[in-house]
């Protein structure tokens, strides 16, 4: 199994899930001051790296086919959820995530807790719960990549540690949410390749043989990319003709 | 510890918020294991036939909450 989609995909999914921390950090920091919020976060993340580190290991030690229908259904369940959404907002259906509401909210959420001041309790842990709760999204996102071939943990790990790289550079350079990344087609293009890998790792671990081996992967997103760019219009005639009969 | 709790919730968040969905996809998976590998197709069609299966359930549940 090649490098590439297993870092492209833990980067784009890693993405999504930092600029969601990203945007409630940057709340807790403007109103509450940046020392409580910058450490809730470090702690977090020097968890999340112990949880990686101890997981990432102690896979090593069950069979690769348990591990690859176990993590491969998980990825399927993860995957085609996050697909699902994403057809559904690209039709209308559901409305759009947003960046900039979810920073108003959360800052008007901040300033009414009062207080601050020296060593400021809530800041931190306004900051470590979600970096742990996007964190854990992450972990489990790089852990199910990594897990599915060998030499495959520390490919998914970088792509991970990138997108990290990435939205701390852009945070720093924008200080405030990153309201104009394409939330709703990075979950597009996230849920098809790890329902992709999914359904992948999902035949390894039965046993089928793939047309084309490891080669198939790529035929499965192009597959899953086919199958939701047709689920939208279909999805919004759907959408539309419930409307039109309600209003009759 | 009330973030534990809140872990807890988004671990299982992650999976599961369509339970019908959810339902569907585990149990099409466990077809696959259990009986594709004993029905008397070529092997190259199997992997196919999984997708296939995972691709009607997607459609499905997302044409399903249009409707709704």
């Amino acid at each position: 199994m090649h490098a590439g989609p297993s870092v492209l995909a833990a980067f784009l999914a890693s993405l999504v899930e930092f600029v969601e921390a990203l945007t409630v950090i940057l709340a807790v920091g403007t109103v509450r001051g940046w020392r409580g919020a910058l450490s809730g976060a470090a702690a977090a993340l020097a968890l999340l790296i112990v949880i990686i580190a101890v997981l990432g290991t102690a896979l090593t030690r069950i069979p690769l086919a348990v591990i690859q229908l176990g993590v491969g259904t998980l990825l399927l369940l993860f995957g085609l959820r996050w697909l699902r959404k994403a057809v559904l907002r690209s039709a209308g259906v559901l409305p759009l995530h947003d960046e900039a509401a979810a920073f108003a909210k959360e800052t008007d959420a901040m300033r009414r807790l009062g207080g601050g001041g020296g060593w400021d309790r809530i800041a931190f842990g306004a900051s470590f719960q979600i970096t742990m709760l996007e964190g854990t999204e992450v972990v489990f996102i790089v852990i199910a990549i990594g897990a599915g071939g060998s030499g495959l943990l520390m490919p998914a790990s970088l792509g991970a540690l990138a997108a990290l790289l990435v939205v701390i550079l852009l945070g720093l350079a924008a200080h405030k949410p990153l309201a104009s990344v394409p939330e709703n087609s990075l979950k597009f293009v996230v849920g098809v390749l790890l329902s992709a890998f999914g359904t992948f790792w999902v035949g390894e671990g039965i046993g089928l043989d793939w047309p084309g081996a490891d080669g198939s992967v790529l035929g499965l997103i192009a597959c899953f990319l086919v199958v939701a760019w047709f689920a939208v219009p279909f999805c919004r005639t759907r959408s539309e003709r419930r409307l039109t009969n309600a209003a009759e | 510890m009330h973030w534990i709790k809140s872990v807890a919730q988004e671990i299982f968040g992650l999976f599961v918020d369509d339970g019908h969905f959810a339902i569907a996809i585990l149990a099409w998976v466990a077809f696959s294991a259990l009986v594709l590998p004993h029905i008397p197709v070529p092997a190259v069609a199997k992997g196919p036939i999984l997708f296939i299966g995972l691709a009607g359930i997607l459609v499905d549940s997302a044409t399903r909450r249009a409707r709704r």
